[in-house]
């Protein structure tokens, strides 16, 4: 009887089906998957060292450099869990402007991922399509914050600067075109047997073994769990929202498929909406010493001026404790775990980071399997390897 | 958490977020039964991280670092905090592996970047730094500009050319 071998492959870093620099290691027999072993590290860059090295609202750029493709997202997360530390309440039209916000994000991350998604199984037009619709959002950014990928637009007790004046009509077409659009997408997709072949039945996970691997956001939506933060945990006034958290059945690619397309419809009825209750009112806490006072006032009270000198220069002293704020991002629960020690820096900053750990459980997705479905495998996890080096 | 008796050594609540600080050694058997229970539901590990308090002389008399645990309970939506204090001389705490497959990875980078050795983990190696880094670089006497490997140099070890 002739000896079976296995052949050990290298793929990546540098690979384009692997969305930035992830190296899989994938042992081959034939062309089945006996295993595949993702090594990362690529971009480590110290995130949280660096802004346990900053002051609390010195830290916060850190945060849009990891998941570069949802900024808004991991700003608000970060700035949410320095909130809950400092005990602060945040006026109602931020709650609103940042849940509008989020949702913008959410279109923006999962457009990418459709995108990208598609062409690795090879529908090469998907990734034109949805960039072209992506850069409305990014002229969105732009507008709110001057920069169309490190927005920094939420800060620590309520937005950096008053909303843009047409924000309202901006969004408003925007959610107009995205919702025709999608509807193409569909037809392109939905039914197209080629890429029915590419992902249904394949890189499975049950709903036992998604929540045994930690998996979140549509990788454990896709399963059949409903499990969403801004259902289970509402925070930021997300209660207030009405919106369905849409799951899958089997489990596999093509679930997650659904699951993320029906996820960016329930976006666009999230942010319709928080558009229409939008109340006035300031777009800052009034906390002084803590919270930065608006610029209009600096220039005319003095004690915003020394408010404002003190906590650039100084910062402000958190408590000494441990918070933990979830939030839903596009990829999943994005939890910061922010302990502090009575200083101005924080001890401990945390980032739960839904890549990295939806990304340990490809190895469960990959076994047994072809080794053309890593790539699905990976393209359905949805990682941007930014947040999984941190 | 009663059940335990004198497993749990202290229980606290911050901003409403619960923990409790429990015994090292009695790790496994208390994420097995609360794993087990099927009133309680806790099934999601959320999260695995890491506090040092080095410099903190209050909290380092507890134990210099804090392994946290995040734990989760899908079915109740209730979230709370398994804490574990380690002595910079007996950094080992058992691992949760076989219990979550997810915590493979999470122990690994706690392994790295703080150097805790978690007992019983199949492959305990570096995850996110380069190879050839030697220490752990997000305990707080590691210091925060040295390079390593050295690509740029920096200054702490400024090349001949800058002097």
């Amino acid at each position: 009887m002739a000896e079976s071998k296995t052949v050990t492959l290298n793929m990546g870093p540098q690979h384009p089906s692997t969305h930035g620099v992830l190296r899989v290691i994938v042992e081959l027999d034939g062309e089945t998957v006996v295993r595949a072993e993702p090594v990362v590290g690529y971009l480590h860059t110290g995130i949280e060292k660096t802004m346990e090295s900053k002051l609390y609202y010195k830290a916060l750029p850190c945060t849009d450099r990891m998941d570069y493709l949802a900024p808004m997202s991991n700003n608000l997360g970060y700035c949410l869990a320095v909130e809950k530390l400092m005990d602060i309440e945040i006026p109602e039209k931020v709650k609103w402007a940042r849940v509008c916000l989020a949702e913008l994000t959410r279109l923006n991350s999962h457009l990418v991922w459709l995108g990208t998604h598609a062409i690795d199984l090879g529908a090469m037009s998907m990734l034109l399509y949805t960039f072209r619709e992506r850069e409305l959002i990014l002229d969105i950014y732009e507008a709110c914050g001057g920069q169309r990928m490190m927005t920094s637009y939420i800060r620590i007790g309520g937005l950096a600067h008053e909303l843009p004046a047409d924000f309202d009509k901006k969004v408003r077409s925007l959610i107009k075109v995205i919702r025709e659009k999608l509807h193409d997408y569909e037809t392109l997709l939905t039914d197209n047997e080629i890429f029915i072949n590419r992902t249904r039945d394949v890189a499975v996970i049950s709903a036992e073994d998604a929540i045994a691997w930690s998996l979140t956001g549509p990788m454990l939506r896709g399963s059949g769990v409903k499990y969403d933060v801004r259902k289970a945990n509402p925070y930021s006034g997300y209660e207030n929202f009405d919106f369905e958290v849409p799951i899958g059945k089997k489990g596999d690619a093509y679930d997650r498929y659904l699951v993320r397309l029906e996820e960016m419809r329930q976006s666009l009825n999230i942010a319709e909406q928080a558009l229409d209750g939008m109340p006035e009112g300031p777009y800052r806490a009034h906390v002084p010493g803590v919270v930065l006072p608006p610029k209009e006032d600096i220039l005319y009270k003095m004690e915003s001026m020394i408010f404002h000198f003190k906590i650039i220069t100084d910062g402000f002293t958190a408590p000494k404790g441990s918070v933990y704020q979830a939030i839903e991002s596009p990829k999943g629960e994005i939890g910061f775990f922010i302990t502090g020690d009575g200083t101005n820096r924080p001890r401990r900053v945390r980032v739960r980071p839904p890549s990295f750990i939806n990304l340990a459980a490809l190895p469960k997705l990959c076994a047994g399997r072809l080794f053309s479905d890593v790539v699905c495998a990976i393209g359905s996890t949805d990682i941007v390897l930014g947040e999984v080096d941190r | 958490m009663e059940q335990f008796g004198d497993a749990v050594l202290d229980h606290s609540e911050f901003r409403g977020d619960v923990s409790y600080t429990i015994k090292a050694e009695r790790l496994t058997e208390i994420c097995e039964a609360l794993q087990g229970d099927a009133r309680l539901d806790v099934k999601l590990l959320s999260d695995i991280t890491c506090v040092d308090w080095l410099g903190d002389e209050q909290e380092e008399k507890k134990g210099r670092f804090e392994v946290v645990y995040n734990l989760y309970s899908i079915g109740h939506c209730y979230r709370f905090f398994l804490k574990v204090r380690l002595d910079t001389d007996d950094l080992k705490v058992s691992s949760l592996v076989d219990l979550w497959p997810g915590a493979n990875w999470m122990e690994r980078e706690v392994w790295d970047l703080f150097g805790i050795e978690f007992v019983g983990h199949p492959q305990l190696t570096k995850i996110l730094t380069p190879d050839e880094l030697e220490g752990h670089p997000l305990r707080k006497d590691y210091p925060l500009t040295w390079e390593q490997p050295q690509f740029s140099f920096n200054k702490d070890a400024p090349p001949e050319v800058i002097k």
